[in-house]
């Protein structure tokens, strides 16, 4: 085994584990947002053994900074107590769709051996700033447009939402 | 490629089933918007994954396209849980129950 593989079979590992302590953490909420933190810098280390340079960069910037603290602040701003969520009322729902899921993504497992196609390899730049600048200004400038509207209606929906009371 | 593009796409498959069970299972709304942003970086990892193994780098371009979704999400999300938690007193998403009937 490469060396590049180890590492990521390694950072799969650290993100699957670092996800069930989010998941699983009930309680403490800061704990939990930790483990997210945790979960995408190792997401963010795979994407550069994928080859996906700015991808990583922007992953540890906007996800692991800017989300995150997001997250942080909300939990610290409303300063919730950990012990405040009793048992469900209403378990069997939950527990068939958890059973569910989980026999999807057995199968889903179980599919996916063979069925892909081959790889090509990466040309020269693939993943670099050049590369993915001209696409994302040449092929997809309609999206990355449309995505400065979605941006404006996030940011007057937050502060109105944030502003008011709802009744 | 490092590993097998399968190894990829079966990560990304067990970490968006670790979200969907943090979004079905929980009860706080702050986490269950965290499972939710897990949710989203799986399927970043199967378009990066899948623009590796073509070379192409149009999916890496809509892996920007779901992180500004994320957080557009994310800032809207959390304007609502505070505003929730101003009226109710409390994130958890039981006892909000305006549009059941």
């Amino acid at each position: 085994m490469s060396t590049g593989a180890f590492l990521f079979y390694l950072f799969a590992a650290v993100a699957i584990l670092a996800s069930l302590g989010m998941v699983l953490n009930i309680r403490n909420t800061v704990a939990s947002a930790m483990s997210l933190v945790v979960a995408m810098i190792s997401l963010g280390a795979i994407y550069v053994l994928l080859e996906a340079y700015l991808v990583a960069a922007i992953q540890i910037m906007v996800y692991a900074g800017a989300i995150v603290v997001l997250f942080l602040f909300v939990v610290m701003l409303l300063n919730l107590r950990s012990d405040v969520f009793p048992v469900a009322r209403s378990r069997l729902p939950k527990i068939f769709g958890i059973v569910l899921s989980g026999w999807g993504l057995f199968v889903f497992l179980r599919l996916l051996r063979g069925t892909l196609p081959a790889v090509s390899p990466a040309p020269e730049g693939y993943g670099g700033f050049r590369e993915l600048g001209k696409a994302l200004f040449t092929r997809y400038v309609l999206p990355f447009e449309a995505t400065s509207f979605l941006l404006l209606a996030a940011i007057v929906g937050a502060v109105i939402l944030a502003k008011r009371r709802i009744d | 490629m490092l590993v097998p593009l399968e190894h990829v796409i079966a990560l990304s498959a067990v970490i968006f089933g670790i979200g969907v069970i943090g979004a079905v299972t929980r009860r706080n709304v702050i986490v269950i918007l965290m499972s939710i942003e897990l949710m989203l970086n799986a399927v970043n990892l199967a378009l990066v994954g899948f623009a590796r193994a073509w070379a192409n780098p149009g999916g890496q371009v809509f892996v920007l396209m779901v992180i500004t979704v994320a957080a557009a999400e994310v800032a809207v999300g959390l304007g609502i849980v505070i505003s929730l938690f101003r009226n109710r007193d409390s994130v958890d998403v039981e006892e909000v129950s305006l549009l059941k009937w």
